[in-house]
């Protein structure tokens, strides 16, 4: 590859909104995804996902409703709303305890698709029309969609970045963030929010299907190596914009679908970090993990005895 | 801590829990329970495994909610309004690990939150360092939990209470399956906090290593006070901390299983079936 191409695949306005898209997703969704991999939530993404379809839909028929040009105007903001919404009510559901965490992101998948292609239909459309929502078409972003997705990424790293220690807090040990008089489902909440909107943010770059890879398998691959849960965050966020605009750029001179080749690379990445791990990590040190306790068995030796 | 602190709190009691009751999974777990612990006191929260104990202190501190019943800690209501910074509580074990790495540094800051406060504190680092050098982690702060042991893992739990400096400090059964330096570090810690004028509620198997700690027990059973009042003293020449077991006692009976139940068995197996 020579200088020139790329120069000429950085000059071309199309490219630099798909990178700067793909550079904004792979920064922010491992962020929000060290926190969940923490909170063993790591499919709320998928969840969350699958429920912005519907939402994705909504948009699309008050468009239609509303006779607006093109009729996704509003796609975004209706995956915003719907997302927002979805995650609140998971997080409800899980506190209350009434169904098991993963009965309720099953719920979730479920009705978030059937949703979304029952809505999409009323409002005049196809199956069609969602596929770019769920497969991601990060060279059809406009400069309206970048506009949403800087914002919406700045609020992400701002509140998660900023109560990363609360976050961490009640991701590592819910009970004793509430025995600490933390607003404890108000931080679940603020997280499910922060992963509600994230998942919006990086639909356009890997569509909803696959959305829940980039904030979750790179986490998988910083935490192999990272020895604290600051190192991985930031370990993660920089493996995810690697990954984003290398899959990008991969798919400027080959004609492979971006999103797909994205999570595929980031796989690829994991399997590699994971096969090299016993050769590149310190060995821990050993240590009895016995502990010494006062009722312990004493042997006597036989000579000592009368 | 300083003689005014305990003024301002001296006449009210670090808790004062009435008609404490819970009810988790549908199940009454605690049954109108009244615990009143003055400040100063180390009080022992004994009973069988299942009495209510790990609850009724869960309960008093807002981790599971109240069905009926009122609690004040440090003389006010249970809520966001308490005084959390005064508060620290260590539970019986780290919970399990999710795969994500913490540093003991990252865990024992986190004890920094409470109430209202989200970010910790500026000098964060100094306070946390000196919490970990008090329960002889000096030298493990960049160290993942998830690597240590047990006991280390423990002594990362007590300094995330102490880093708050707490006025009342509870502590879940801290000693079972505890190696004897670790159990040591929880009975000095627990002896100067008392000596700065700590309350400490204890949730214990048995008295132990913290007998001579223990000013009052509180005794539960199936989700009841049945004893409240000085601690069960064992009877002499038995099963006091320094007693050992040395007389010639005969050997407990082996477990209902395995070959040593052949000779018993055996006529028994003999036997044809009714």
């Amino acid at each position: 590859m020579s200088w020139d191409a790329v120069v000429e695949m950085l000059s071309s306005p199309l490219m630099q909104r798909a990178l700067l898209a793909a550079i904004l997703v792979g920064a922010t969704a491992p962020i929000v995804g060290t926190f969940l991999v923490q909170r063993r939530m790591a499919l709320m993404g998928d969840g969350i996902g699958h429920v912005a379809l519907t939402g994705v839909a909504l948009g699309w028929l008050i468009g239609t409703w509303a006779d607006l040009v093109p009729q996704d105007t509003l796609a975004i903001p209706g995956a915003v709303v719907a997302a927002v919404v979805g995650s609140i009510v998971i997080e409800l559901v899980r506190e209350r305890g009434r169904t098991s965490g993963d009965l309720a992101l099953a719920l979730m998948f479920y009705g978030g698709i059937a949703g979304g292609v029952l809505l999409i239909k009323v409002a005049g459309g196809t199956n069609a029309s969602l596929v770019s929502y769920l497969f991601g078409s990060i060279s059809t972003v406009s400069t309206t969609d970048l506009w949403w997705m800087v914002a919406l990424a700045a609020l992400v790293l701002v509140v998660g970045i900023g109560l990363r220690v609360a976050l961490f807090t009640v991701s590592h040990d819910e009970e004793f963030a509430r025995a600490s008089g933390l607003p404890t489902r108000w931080l679940a909440i603020t997280l499910a929010t922060l992963a509600a909107l994230t998942v919006t943010v990086a639909m356009r770059v890997v569509g909803l299907l696959l959305v829940s890879a980039i904030m979750i398998v790179p986490v998988a691959i910083a935490q192999l190596y990272a020895r604290s849960f600051g190192r991985t965050m930031v370990a993660a966020s920089v493996t995810g914009v690697s990954v984003s605009v290398v899959g990008l750029v991969l798919t400027y001179w080959n004609d492979i679908p971006p999103g797909a080749t994205i999570v595929v690379l980031a796989i690829a990445v994991y399997a590699v970090a994971a096969g090299l791990r016993p050769a590149l990590r310190r060995p821990v040190p050993a240590h009895d993990p016995h502990p010494d306790l006062p009722d312990d068995v004493v042997l006597a030796r036989e000579d000592t005895r009368d | 801590m300083s003689a005014d602190r305990t003024d301002a709190t001296g006449p009210t009691n670090a808790v004062e829990a009435h008609g404490v009751e819970v009810t988790l999974g549908g199940s009454r777990i605690l049954l109108g329970v009244d615990v009143v612990v003055p400040a100063g006191e180390v009080v022992a929260l004994l009973g069988t495994n299942g009495s209510g104990k790990s609850t009724l202190v869960r309960a008093l501190l807002g981790a599971v909610p109240l069905s009926a019943g009122t609690v004040h800690l440090l003389g006010e209501p249970l809520g966001p309004r308490a005084p959390w910074s005064r508060i620290g509580y260590v539970p019986q074990r780290m919970p399990a690990s999710s795969g994500v790495s913490a540093t003991a540094v990252e865990v024992v800051a986190s004890g920094l939150l409470h109430g209202r406060a989200l970010r910790p504190p500026r000098g964060w680092r100094t306070r946390v360092r000196a919490a970990l050098d008090a329960v002889g982690m000096a030298g493990h702060e960049r160290r993942p939990v998830q690597e240590m042991s047990g006991g280390q893992q423990q002594r990362v739990l007590i300094a995330r209470a102490l880093v708050r400096e707490p006025e009342l400090l509870v502590l879940d059964e801290p000693t079972s399956g505890i190696d004897v330096p670790t159990q040591a570090t929880f009975v000095d810690t627990v002896a100067r906090l008392h000596g700065q004028g700590a309350t400490v509620v204890v949730i214990l198997h048995e008295l132990g290593p913290f007998e001579p700690l223990i000013q009052r027990a509180v005794v539960l059973r199936h989700g009841r006070v049945v004893h409240d009042g000085l601690p069960p003293r064992p009877r002499l020449d038995h099963a006091g901390a320094t007693h050992h077991h040395e007389h010639a006692h005969h050997d407990p009976d082996p477990p209902p299983t395995g070959p040593a139940l052949g000779p018993t068995l055996g006529p028994t197996l003999g036997m044809e079936a009714p």
